[in-house]
């Protein structure tokens, strides 16, 4: 692994460079990533860490609704959701952010305004990402122009999968150069690797660091449009890159796992892999998200439960 | 086979989501015959056990209660076609269970075969007994139609550890309820082989879940679960039955109190059944049909 900063700015000045340099990596044990993402799942929280478990993964959702048949009035329903995720428990803390596809940025924006949630807007032709750059970034900078905060854009996977390392990296270049906004604060870019289309934990070890390489704010497992999405060993894989990566130039990158997260149970696994992989600093909304959309109600039906001691049903939750 | 052929011993296991799981906690307890002879270690459930019961009926609810009550007729017919096929393994779970001779055991496993055949034939037949048209002053048709209660915790009487257990499922299943059932905490092992009938007799997983172990213990969050909207107490002893009613009332669930069931072994399973435990988890659903376009005399009749 290279270790000091300057050997990156080689490693992404030629396609042969970056091959090298990703090629270079260590490889990934498959097996023993595995059992340790197992035994990691296997502590037990209970109690007050518990609540604080519960608390810190609603905080941490990026609450989604990336169908076909999104309409306004559901967009501004999960808004009105993610302000006030149990109106009969004003104490449960707010998601971190509403996460649509661009043209319902806007009117996300208008439901969610001075609430201090953010807006996430997938872009790049999500979820397959096969378009023409000049599709993709306009993409983008409709979704920016509409008062994202968040950009989650995908990788070319077909480029990746290829070998052409720095057609990927310089497509989130660009896409990044497009998150600029000249009058507030820049969208901060979440890049999806589509995990479950990259085959190996070799891929996704090298994805991370050229989406870190490339100015990546966030990396992401997934688009929860395919069969396998974010898992224990593959988030853990990429929280090791994150932390090697802030090792090794100072800058902190977040992590966010999305797709096939349902249940607390599974949310404070990953919050166990993150305190015992990249450490504390990343058990914030700001270094760490869950792309989910049904686990915001399991997680309010534990917390019903801690408060009341009796079990919640999903009678007492919304439904999405 | 010689006589010195290794015993292979059954290891009883719940029944949850059609699926058959240990318990959650890894706890088991000792079942012995009515003379206290060991006869195996069966599953002793903790609240998550429950709580997962609760979560595969709620999950089975929305097939099972929209089955057809015909459809629904044949499955509990085949549950008793089953069941006559293992007859002998149920008499010999029975006997032991209640202290019974072979002979007795036989007559209470097929009343309870009966009672399955009894029950499969009142599903299509229970929406015209207690449902019907109800006679309106206005242009409508007004129609009330039973529909099930939702997930039926059943506590199944403490003594008649087969006979009675069936008497308490069946009428819950029959009109498209699924249930959460806990087994006699003495007598688990004929409901825990039932449990192994009913998963081979087409009825969805999940639509009746057993569970065993100390019945207070396992009542408890069920009782008070929010997701849970009936509860039978049937199997439960009068101060039980009482703290269960409390705990019952938070989300108004249907209570079908005890009956002095388990007083002395009173209460005399094999009698005819009435319609009493298939309608106490329905509700009435009252729809208004308008008749059509009124006619020039203002009314349509």
């Amino acid at each position: 692994m290279p270790t000091t900063a300057p050997a990156f700015s080689d490693a992404t000045a030629s396609d042969s460079a970056l091959r090298r340099f990703l090629h270079g990596l260590p490889g990934v044990d498959a097996v023993g990533l595995e059992a340790r993402a197992a035994s990691l799942g296997t502590r037990s929280i209970k109690t007050t860490a518990k609540a604080y478990a519960i608390d810190l993964a609603i905080s941490m959702i990026d609450l989604t609704t990336l169908e076909g048949a999104d309409t306004p009035g559901k967009v501004r329903a999960l808004a009105a959701k993610a302000v006030n995720p149990d109106p009969t428990d004003r104490t449960a803390p707010r998601t971190a952010a509403v996460c649509v596809y661009p043209d319902m940025a806007a009117t996300a924006v208008a439901a969610l305004a001075g609430s201090g949630v953010k807006v996430a807007s997938v872009a790049t032709a999500f979820p397959a990402g096969r378009a023409a750059l000049d599709v993709k970034l306009a993409d983008v900078r409709d979704a920016v122009a509409a008062g994202a905060d968040e950009i989650d854009m995908v990788i070319d996977r077909g480029a990746f999968l290829s070998g052409h390392y720095l057609k990927v990296y310089e497509e989130i270049l660009a896409v990044k150069a497009e998150c600029a906004r000249a009058d507030g604060p820049d969208a901060r870019l979440k890049v999806i690797f589509e995990t479950g289309e990259l085959s190996t934990y070799d891929n996704i070890r090298r994805a991370s660091w050229l989406g870190m390489l490339a100015g990546a704010d966030f990396i992401k497992t997934s688009t929860g449009k395919v069969g396998t999405n974010a898992t224990p060993a593959n988030t853990l894989l990429m929280l090791e890159a994150v932390r090697d990566f802030r090792a090794q130039t100072g800058v902190q990158i977040g992590v966010k796992p999305a797709g096939g997260i349902r249940t607390s149970k599974d949310a404070i696994k990953f919050l166990v892999l993150v305190n015992e992989t990249a450490g504390e600093d990343w058990l914030d909304n700001h270094w760490f998200r869950f792309g989910a959309s049904s686990l915001l109600n399991d997680l309010l039906m534990q917390r019903q439960k801690l408060s009341t001691g009796r079990y919640s049903g999903p009678d007492y939750v919304t439904v999405d | 086979m010689s006589d010195n052929r290794l015993s292979v011993f059954k290891t009883y296991k719940l029944y949850v989501g059609g699926k058959f799981p240990r318990s959650e906690s890894g706890r088991v307890y000792e079942v012995t015959d009515s003379k206290g002879k060991w006869l195996a270690n069966a599953p002793q459930s903790s609240r998550k056990d429950a709580r997962d019961a609760v979560v595969a009926a709620r999950k089975a609810f929305g097939g099972w209660s929209g089955a057809t009550a015909y459809n629904r007729g044949q499955i509990l017919y085949r549950i008793a076609e089953m069941l006559e096929g293992r007859k002998d393994q149920f008499v010999r779970e029975v006997a032991d269970a209640e202290g019974l001779s072979k002979s007795k055991a036989a007559a209470v496993v097929d009343a309870a075969i009966d009672r399955w055949v009894w029950y499969a034939g009142w599903t299509d037949k229970i929406g015209q007994v207690v449902g019907g048209a109800n006679p309106v002053a206005g242009p409508f048709f007004n129609l009330s139609t039973p529909e099930p209660t939702g997930v039926v915790t059943v506590l199944a009487p403490q003594k008649s550890s087969f006979l009675g257990l069936v008497s308490v499922i069946a009428p819950v299943i029959a009109t498209g309820n699924t249930a959460v059932v806990v087994a006699s905490a003495d007598s688990p092992l004929p409901a825990l082989s039932l449990g192994e009938v009913l998963a081979t007799s087409d009825l969805p997983g999940g639509v009746v879940n057993i569970l065993s172990g100390k019945t207070a213990e396992i009542a408890a969050p069920l009782a008070s679960h929010q997701d849970v909207n009936a509860i039978d107490l049937t199997g439960a002893d009068a101060t039980l039955a009482k703290e269960l009613e409390i705990a019952a009332a938070d989300n108004l669930k249907r209570v079908l109190g005890p009956q002095p069931v388990d007083e002395g072994g009173a209460f005399d399973w094999s009698a005819d059944p009435g319609t009493h435990r298939l309608t106490a988890f329905l509700e009435t659903k009252t729809v208004w049909h308008p008749t059509g376009a009124l006619g020039a005399s203002g009314s349509s009749y």
